[in-house]
């Protein structure tokens, strides 16, 4: 990583690197590249995969109680398919020079980031629908663009990740839908649901444009193929409607059809309350960070087993006597 | 039918005994070792699931009472649950979770095995394909059974204790009565004690490889057969059943 900082600007290779990137090419992990976008790649793949892993809790919550042996079918399947995409983006990360035990220990420490959106905890079963049909929703707004991002195995990775992201929307929204045209109480926690994901769903898709501090240099790399608001107003449109055929009150008064833009207008997010959980001080913070140290601090002796073992097999080293 | 039946009775012990066993595996998704073992232990998780709904589904038909597998499984108490004992048992740490899976895995195969030659179609199609993902259970389970028993000091003394944990609650996989002895004879059951022999020689085969060894008390808890199960269930069931017995009568 070091070497790439001492190739001068109009090198060869940065102008290699420059006209892979206007020619729509996929920058491949063999190919040069600055230590700034390798840095930028890092981040966001990583954090893209701690989020995918840390996601795993606030649905694993309701597992075990499952409304139906069905529910409780999809919901593990569901999980489970985050878990993969943690394990995928991993693996993409690791193209770039990183090792998945440095990147664990990064977000352990607290020094890479997963998306805000679950540190909010997940109160009923309509909490469930509100994620695949809101928080996945939005994130497949996000990765769909990025099927087409620079970097080419997490443009690769997006590709399958968005394919099942988007049967995790469907089957919130089914959720969402049995929920809204079921009894008063699940019509209810429906609309809770509603009421407490939307605005954490809004702001999970970045800061506005002017307050982003990498929108900029990631478009010109071709990171970025959208701005946060571009694809945040895309969400707003999306969502909208469905919010209405399932007849359920989207928690903003300023929302309005402007028929000169085309879009849906809408009420100011709380960037104050945003930027205190991206700090830690969101609801459960501490907690998904504290059951993902202790998971891993409680399989240490597992991990430690298995290498050795697998030293013993190696070597044939002298057996534990019985 | 009657709730009575054999078949009812046999299909409801089958079921359970997946039914509880998934709902212990899924609570431990995002708390495993590695990542893939969150991945693999949904998986395992998954299958038991699977096999305990087409059981529990094929259950309530065969009863005639217009129940289905969700009333079976959350509107049930636990003096009515017929899994054996062994499925009850806690996860536990890493060791206990694996030694549980282990010795399902070596009653299952087998069992499956002989159903799949079920003279009920049914049961047969799904042993089938329950006997492939049993096989492959086997092949995970006791894989880490060996890996931590000759794997460090610490893994070995905590695999020990759970093989010494869970073993007393293993002959309840093989207590039998009428239920199966009708069945047996009519083609459609495997007769429980005729799996002993293949889960003998795979716990004996497994455990030597992993150096440990049999606890030397030989005291058994039995009669989940009969519902009468150790004080466990009752407090894993209430939470599987506490949603779906708060909102009676509607659709999820």
């Amino acid at each position: 990583m070091e070497q790439s900082s001492t190739v001068p600007n109009g090198s060869a290779r940065e102008s290699h690197f420059a006209a892979l990137l206007s020619a729509g090419e996929k920058i491949e992990p063999r190919d040069w590249m600055p230590v700034a976008y390798r840095r930028t790649m890092i981040r966001q793949i990583a954090q893209h995969a701690h989020s995918e892993v840390i996601g795993q809790q606030p649905e694993g919550n309701w597992i075990t109680r499952a409304p139906s042996l069905a529910r409780k079918a999809i919901l593990v399947a569901k999980v489970q398919d985050e878990a993969g995409h943690g394990l995928y983006l991993y693996s993409a990360c690791e193209t770039l020079g990183i090792s998945r035990d440095e990147l664990n220990e990064l977000l352990h420490q607290g020094r890479q980031k997963y998306s805000s959106i679950f540190n909010y905890p997940t109160l009923s079963w309509a909490d469930v629908g509100a994620i695949g049909w809101l928080v996945d929703g939005a994130a497949i707004t996000n990765q769909v663009t990025l099927t087409r991002t620079s970097y080419g195995p997490y443009a690769r990775a997006m590709v399958r990740i968005c394919k099942e992201e988007s049967f995790h929307q469907r089957q919130g929204f089914e959720i969402m839908t049995t929920l809204a045209q079921g009894s008063e109480a699940q019509r209810a926690m429906a609309q809770d649901a509603l009421d407490r994901w939307w605005w954490p769903s809004l702001a999970m898709l970045g800061p506005p444009d002017e307050q982003s501090t990498h929108t900029d240099q990631s478009l010109q790399w071709g990171i970025k193929l959208e701005t946060n608001d571009e694809i945040r107003q895309r969400f707003v449109d999306q969502t909208v409607p469905q919010a209405h055929f399932l007849g359920l009150h989207v928690p903003d008064e300023a929302l309005a059809w402007n028929e000169g833009r085309g879009h849906w207008d809408f009420g100011d997010i709380d960037w104050d309350a945003f930027w205190e959980v991206v700090r830690g001080n969101g609801p459960c913070n501490h907690e998904r960070l504290a059951h993902k140290v202790q998971a891993w601090q409680d399989g240490a002796w597992v991990r430690e087993a298995g290498l050795a073992y697998a030293a013993k097999q190696a070597h044939g080293a002298p057996r534990n006597s019985a | 039918m009657s709730a009575l039946d054999p078949l009812f009775t046999y299909l409801l012990r089958l079921g359970d005994d997946n039914l509880v066993l998934a709902q212990q595996l899924g609570a431990l998704v995002s708390t495993m070792p590695e990542l893939e073992l969150d991945i693999a232990v949904a998986n395992v998780c998954l299958d038991h699931l699977g096999q305990a709904r087409y059981l529990l589904a094929y259950a309530a038909e065969v009863e005639g009472g217009g129940r289905d597998e969700d009333h079976l499984a959350m509107l049930r108490d636990e003096r009515a649950f017929r899994n054996a004992v062994l499925f009850e048992q806690p996860n536990g740490d890493f060791a206990h979770t694996m030694a549980r899976q282990f010795f399902v895995d070596a009653y299952q195969v087998p069992l499956y095995e002989g159903l799949a030659t079920s003279a009920d179609l049914r049961l047969a199609t799904m042993a089938q394909k329950a006997a492939q993902e049993s096989r492959y259970h086997l092949g995970s389970s006791s894989g880490w059974v060996v890996r931590l028993g000759d794997g460090t000091t610490q893994s070995r003394r905590r695999m020990q204790a759970a093989v010494n944990a869970l073993w007393p609650f293993t002959a309840d996989l093989f207590s039998a009565d009428e239920v199966e002895s009708v069945l047996v004879a009519e083609g459609i059951a495997v007769d429980p004690a005729s799996l002993r022999p293949f889960f003998d020689d795979t716990v004996a085969a497994v455990l030597a490889d992993a150096t440990l060894v049999l606890p030397s008390d030989a005291y058994q808890r039995t009669g989940g057969r009969q519902g009468l199960h150790t004080e466990l269930l009752g407090h894993l069931l209430p939470e599987m059943q506490s949603l779906y017995r708060a909102h009676r009568g509607v659709q999820w």
